[in-house]
This record gives structure tokens, C-alpha cells and sequence, in this order.
């Protein structure tokens, strides 16, 4: 048995715009030397999946540099490995260049490659899917069941504002699908939510995408999902360690520091036993902290030189903190530089972000003061 | 078909390293651990490629293991090449019989063979015991300038310890004129560094005539180099300024690890015009917990700190647990020190847990010298090692060998 992966790169890029201005949400910076995308393609890997084929919109230099040939995941290989799909524009004339807007568009378009795919299953992911789950548990789950499509969700406590931006998937006691509620606006309570990792045999998928070209349809959940759910077996497959996806700015702020909030959280990620996160290697030498340093509760990459004071932080690869400076609650990426005597509070600072000395900024936990990429202040 | 390469890397990996005890039980010296995230080889192997010398030949011969897995197909250095690239050279069986290495000239003479492939005009040889930063390419340069047939890297040291080196006595022009062998009573301050240059022919001819000598040490310091400069070769010497350092003992591994620390260390790593390249593992970052302290100290991905870290540098993995005191040492990856251990002025080697309460080594000012616990070892509870001491598996009651 053998297993592709299908990757989405930019699905959810609106929920982010600050940070997917110049790069897609799989290569959004994430929990210091993390890119969104190295929690799905590592799932992926460590399940023994090494046909990997990442679906691009736009933007997406930042997530081909990030992921090169694709051997910091063992994904340069002879015969599959990495492929990355941007959009196929041709430029004959009276040809119609829409770029799709759904998942399911998506898929349309790729279309010749999937056709080309010889892997028995093919596992489909978002690229903000932050959770270390046992993709083969879930494909043996899969066969065993004989389904169509298997989903993997979670249950979770969803305010009406949640609720919105999650797709809700009933189930009875066997696992079957009996209802997916797509963004209700009046929902309250516990519900299972779609984690957009689903499982399906080759020939469904191509079969899903001939007919959706077939007949126009453009969404998964209404028009694969929806439209099939009676006479078809769809299955969930229940996950319960740490999930988080990125459906707005503050989520995004959230799940950062849930990394520095709850060591099980650390754990359910990171400490995973033969399964650990993949990611771009940089070769940074370790931290250094000076004698005068002042370190609390904090998530660190290598390459930093800390010289203030820093708490509750997730610090990215080569970030510079200056005397007398005091970081707390805030997101830094790689190689922001602070100058002495600064103050930061709920910030998230983008690439080579400058903060000149004795500069004072203070956003909120639930409106983090963003600064853009090389920003200097 | 093999291209042409200008220059080839030859880096002598087979030191045992007997000086540094039960850290090079299991590995050769330049696969001990250093600085946190490195190896010593990590520095000659960065030098060639910011250098830009992609072909490598790396000799290894005792303990490989570890060393052969660590460079594996130099992916991690960009030396994995179509052409060139690194590649671990150990003794072989031939058709006239097999031989270790029996010296730093034969173990060259023996894969003459491998230079010979990519039809050099020069050749240099390194060894894999030295921390520092070098650009061999401006030495390469300078050796075309001067048409010599040999050019060795000298740094300057005191006089007071100059009978510790090798010692090359020069014009002012820099061409040898002498060498001495660990003078009494040098003449001269500059030291060998083991860095040589040579024009391939005269290096071929050298280690041929002196593999046919009866009773030769095969050795490049105690042979070769005399012998070249006997026949009035050209030999000159290329100044090196800046650090380095010889780790071969126990006292200058941890020196150069504490050369890391400071605002201007005495050593830098984190200049990123000459990286220093290392095999990573994909450990998370690091986190510093609520009551950590972390002073004067570099700590790398995979560690966990909720205690005090004092003037130390911490390799991958390592946990250091609330109430836990580190000071002043070097502790290699996955060492575990519990809750109310102590580890002061010592070496702890990779995946040995210090129990609670136990304590090794005593306060720098007071110390006869450094503690160091051997890797795979857990100490028991409350156990106490003396300052100096030496811990591996034949220490006796309160260490107990980890299981796999």
C-alpha cells in the first residue's frame, strides 16, 4: 500500500492578511523556527508518505524557498518527493484563465496531476493544521471501514464567533457522517470540527474531481460532501491531542503561546516519540545570554543573543535583544533587532523588523501591535 | 568521468585522542561534541566549503562509527557533489597487503589514488583536531603567489610556549629556513598549525620516496616537511591571525567551549559571512521555564531549563530541572541534570542523568581540576564526584549504565 499527499497552501490566507501579504499561510512563520506548512508535510513524512504535492494561488516564492528541494524532510528523492503545483495559466488566446478560489477549484485545477497519481490512497491536508497525529492510524482506520472519505476531527467547545469559522461534522455511534454544517452563524455548544485532514483511495479522488468538472461544482462541502452524504461512507476519525488551526489574527497570537502556556501542549507536539517536526535547517549557532540577561517562560530558537529582559516570548532564529530592553508577550521573527532600553508588549514583529533604542510599543493579547516585514522604527 | 578540481581537501580524522579519556572511549576526537550543536569537525569541514573547496577527503581509522554516521554524504556541509563532494577515506586492503595508517604521510600515501582522480594542481592537508575559522582559499592564493612548493599555516604564539609546537623559522620574506621539532630552545614564535599546502607532483614524489624509507615515521612534521626542506625546496609560511585552538585535552576543550561566552567572545560563531555548518537533528527550540536562570551561557534547540545555568554552554536536549545548579561546565546532548543536582566546573558527555542531589565537581576557585562523567551513565542519587574526577562505566557503586 502506498500513500500521496495533497497539500492546500493558501486556503485560509484571508484570515491572516497582515502576515500573507508577501508569502502564503503555509509559510507563515510559526513557533520559532516553524513554518505552517512543516507541521503538515511532517505528518506526511513520518507516516511514510514521500509523494507530496503542495497546491500554490499566489505568493508563494517564500514557500518555494522554504522548502527548496525538499531535503530537510527527506522529500528530494529520485522518484517522488516534493512537487510544487502553482497555477497553470497557458497563454493562448481565448483561453480562460480563472484562478480557483475553493478547494475544490483547486483540485479541478490539478487535475492532470492527480490523473498522473499511482499512489492506493491519498491523503489531502490544509497547510495550517497544527497537531502531530498518526496519519497511518487513520488510513488503517480508513481501510478497515471501507469508506470514502475519512475526516479527521476533534471535538471542541465552539463560541458562536468559533462556530462561524469552523465546519461542524455530525456523526452517529459508528462513526458515520450525518451532517456537515458549513460556518453556522447560531451554533453554541460542543461540537466535532473538521480538522481539513481527510483520506481517500485514488480512484475516488480522480472520481470526486472528473465529476465536480463535469458539472461546475465548485465546493467540496456542499458539493462532494453534502450531495453525497446519504449514499456514501463517510467516516470520521476522531483525534484528540493538541489541534490548531489559523482562522484569525488572534488565533494566530493564541496558539504561538499556547507553545509557552501548557508543557502537555509542548509535548503533544514536539514530543512525539519517531515523529518529530521537520523544518528548514538554518545552522544558527545557540542562543547566548549575557550576564545580564533576564529570561522567564519563553520559547527560543537558536541564533538569538538575548541581552534584556524577555518573558513570556516566542523568539525566532536570530533575534537580538539589547541592554536594557524588555520583551514581554510577543512574537519575534527572525532577525528582528532590538536596540537598548526598548520596551515591547503584546507584539508581533515580522522579518527583520529594526526597533531603535528607547522605543516604547504596547499592543493587546487580543490586538497584538503587528509590524511588517523590515520595518525599522 | 571525474572533472578537474584546483585544490583538494585531505583532513586527517583518525586521532584517538587519549588525552580527552573516557570522552573519546567511544568516538574519534573529531566527532567530540563542542560548543553546543557542533563536532570539532564541523570547523575544518565549514572552513573548505566558505572556502570553496568542494572535494573532501575525510581519513578516518579509529572508532568510526560514530564519525562515518555524523558526515554521512556531507548533505549537511553542501558536500554532497556530482563531483567532489566528501568522502570518508579508511585504510583498506590492497593487493599488496593491508595496512592501518601507520602515520599522517602514509595515511595521504595510501589515497593517492583518490587525489589523483581529480587531477589537482594543489593539495591541503588539515586535521580534524583544531577549532577556528580559516579561509584556506586567501592561503591557496597566497602559496600561488609566492610559486612555493609547500606552504604552512603559522600562527604566532609565545615564546614561553613555543617549545609545545612545531616551529618554522623564516626570512623576511616569510620563507622557511628552518624548521624545528618541539625546540628546548626555540628561535622563533611561529607555530605550525598542521595546515599544509602542497603542489601535487612534489607531494606525490615526497610521500613515495618516503614510504620506500625503511624505519620512517610516515609522518608530515617528523619526515616530509624536514625532507623537503633539506633538498632547498620552496617552502613558505602563511601567517594566521585569529583563534584557534588545539582541543586535544580535557583542559582545552572546555577553555575553548568557555571561549564561546561573552559579549565580544574570544571566538565567534554567530558571524553569518562564515557559518559554521553542523548536522541538526530537527529538535524545538528551546524553553526557558518560570524559575530558570540563565547567565553567561549558550543553549541550543531541544534543552528544557527550569533551573540555574551559569557560565556554561548546553549542547541539544539537555534538561536542566527546577532547583538545579549548572556552573561553569559543558554538558552534551540529552544529559539530564534532576532537581537539586549540581554540576560545577565539569564535562557531563551525551544522555547521562545526574540523580537528585547528587553533586559533580567542585567550585573553579577550589578545584584540582575538571569533573567529567562519561556519556549513556546515570549517578545516583546524592552521589557525590569529586572535583577531577573521571566517571565511566568502571566507576563502581552509584553509576549504573543507562539501557538502550
Amino acid at each position: 500500500m502506498s500513500v500521496a499527499g495533497i497539500i492546500f497552501s493558501n486556503v485560509h490566507d484571508a484570515n491572516i492578511p497582515e502576515l500573507t501579504r508577501n508569502r502564503t499561510l503555509a509559510s507563515v512563520p510559526f513557533g520559532c523556527r516553524y513554518r505552517l506548512i512543516d507541521f503538515a508535510l511532517s505528518n506526511m513524512v513520518n507516516s511514510g508518505i514521500s509523494n507530496i504535492s503542495v497546491i500554490t494561488h499566489y505568493n508563494y516564492q517564500s514557500l518555494m524557498d522554504h522548502i527548496g528541494a525538499g531535503k530537510d524532510w527527506d522529500l528530494a528523492r529520485r522518484s517522488g518527493g516534493i512537487k510544487i503545483l502553482p497555477p497553470f495559466i497557458t497563454s493562448f488566446a481565448n483561453s480562460v484563465n480563472d484562478l480557483y478560489n475553493t478547494r475544490l477549484e483547486a483540485l479541478k485545477s490539478v487535475n492532470y496531476s492527480i490523473s498522473k497519481i499511482t499512489d492506493d490512497y491519498v491523503v489531502l491536508s490544509d497547510c495550517d493544521v497544527i497537531c502531530n497525529i498518526d496519519l497511518n492510524d487513520m488510513i488503517k482506520n480508513h481501510i478497515d471501514n471501507k469508506a470514502d472519505i475519512t475526516m479527521a476531527v476533534k471535538k471542541v467547545y465552539l463560541d458562536k464567533l468559533a462556530a462561524k469559522r469552523n465546519v461542524l461534522i455530525d456523526s452517529d455511534d459508528n462513526g458515520r457522517v450525518t451532517d456537515v454544517k458549513v460556518y453556522p452563524t447560531s451554533f453554541e455548544g460542543y461540537s466535532d470540527i473538521n480538522l481539513n485532514i481527510m483520506v481517500m483511495s485514488r480512484e475516488y479522488l480522480q472520481e470526486i474531481v472528473l465529476d465536480a468538472i463535469a458539472h461546475d461544482h465548485t465546493s467540496f462541502n456542499k458539493d462532494v460532501l453534502l450531495r453525497n452524504l446519504n449514499r456514501s461512507n463517510f467516516r470520521v476519525y476522531r483525534y484528540d491531542g493538541y489541534f490548531a488551526c489559523i482562522s484569525s489574527p488572534e488565533d494566530y497570537y493564541k496558539s504561538n503561546m499556547d507553545l509557552i502556556k501548557d508543557k502537555d501542549i509542548r509535548k503533544q507536539l514536539f514530543g512525539e516519540k519517531n515523529r518529530p517536526v521537520l523544518t528548514k535547517v538554518r545552522n544558527s549557532a545557540p542562543t547566548y545570554y549575557s550576564p545580564e540577561s533576564k529570561i522567564k517562560n519563553s520559547m527560543i530558537a537558536d541564533g538569538c543573543q538575548i541581552y534584556g529582559e524577555v518573558e513570556n516570548c516566542i523568539l525566532f532564529r536570530g533575534v537580538k535583544i539589547g541592554k536594557g530592553s524588555v520583551v514581554k508577550n510577543s512574537i519575534l521573527f527572525q532577525d528582528t533587532f532590538t536596540g537598548e532600553n526598548v520596551q515591547l508588549n503584546c507584539v508581533i514583529a515580522d522579518k527583520n523588523v529594526v526597533v531603535r533604542d528607547n522605543k516604547v510599543l504596547s499592543g493587546d493579547e487580543t490586538l497584538p501591535f503587528y509590524l511588517a516585514k523590515g520595518k525599522m522604527i | 568521468m571525474y572533472k578537474k578540481k584546483e585544490c583538494v581537501a585531505m583532513l586527517l580524522a583518525g586521532g584517538q585522542g587519549s588525552r580527552l579519556y573516557t570522552l573519546t572511549e567511544k568516538t574519534a576526537k573529531p566527532a567530540v561534541p563542542f560548543g553546543g550543536k557542533y563536532r570539532i569537525i564541523d570547523f575544518p569541514m565549514s572552513n573548505c566549503i566558505n572556502s570553496g573547496i568542494d572535494t573532501v577527503g575525510v581519513l578516518t581509522q579509529y572508532q568510526p562509527l560514530v564519525l562515518n554516521e555524523y558526515i554521512g554524504n556531507g548533505q549537511p556541509w553542501d558536500l554532497d557533489r556530482l563531483n567532489g563532494g566528501v568522502m570518508v577515506l579508511p585504510p583498506y586492503q590492497g593487493k599488496k597487503g593491508a595496512d592501518w595508517y601507520k602515520g599522517t604521510a602514509n595515511a595521504i600515501y595510501q589515497n593517492l589514488g583518490f587525489i589523483n582522480r581529480y587531477d589537482p594542481d594543489y593539495v591541503i592537508i588539515l586535521s580534524g583536531d583544531h577549532i577556528y575559522k580559516m579561509d584556506y582559499n586567501a592561503m591557496l592564493q597566497s602559496h600561488k603567489a609566492t610559486g612555493a612548493d609547500c606552504t604552512i599555516a603559522v600562527l604566532e604564539v609565545p615564546l614561553s610556549e613555543a617549545s609545545r609546537f612545531g616551529i618554522m623559522v623564516t626570512d623576511e620574506t616569510g620563507k622557511i629556513t628552518e624548521f624545528q621539532e618541539k625546540p628546548k630552545h626555540p628561535t622563533s614564535t611561529k607555530a605550525s598549525m598542521g595546515i599544509y599546502i602542497f603542489n601535487r607532483k612534489v607531494l606525490e614524489e615526497y610521500l613515495i620516496a618516503d614510504e620506500n624509507t625503511p624505519g620512517s615515521a610516515n609522518d608530515f612534521g617528523k619526515n616530509i616537511i624536514p625532507n623537503m626542506l633539506n633538498d632547498g625546496k620552496m617552502m613558505y609560511a602563511y601567517p594566521f591571525v585569529g583563534y584557534w585552538k588545539d582541543v586535544g585535552t580535557i583542559d582545552s576543550l572546555w577553555e575553548a567551549n568557555m571561549d564561546l561566552l561573552g559579549e565580544n567572545p574570544n571566538f565567534n560563531i554567530h558571524d553569518k559571512n562564515w557559518r559554521i555548518f553542523s548536522r541538526n537533528y530537527a529538535e524545538p527550540p528551546h524553553f526557558v521555564g518560570d524559575d530558570a536562570v540563565v547567565v553567561n551561557s549558550m543553549i541550543t534547540e531541544g534543552c528544557e531549563i527550569d533551573g540555574v545555568v551559569e557560565n556554561s554552554v548546553l549542547a541539544n536536549g539537555v534538561k536542566v530541572e527546577k532547583g538545579a545548579i549548572v556552573k561553569d561546565a559543558v554538558i552534551m546532548s540529552g544529559a539530564v541534570i534532576k532537581s537539586g543536582a549540581k554540576v560545577i566546573y565539569s564535562i557531563i558527555d551525551s544522555n547521562t542523568v545526574i540523580s537528585s542531589g547528587a553533586v559533580v565537581g567542585e567550585d573553579k576557585a577550589t578545584a584540582k581540576g575538571i569533573a567529567i562523567v562519561g556519556s549513556d551513565l546515570t549517578l545516583a542519587e546524592n552521589l557525590v564526584i569529586e572535583a577531577g574526577a573521571m566517571v565511566n562505566n568502571d566507576y563502581g557503586d552509584g553509576v549504573s549504565v543507562n539501557e538502550n
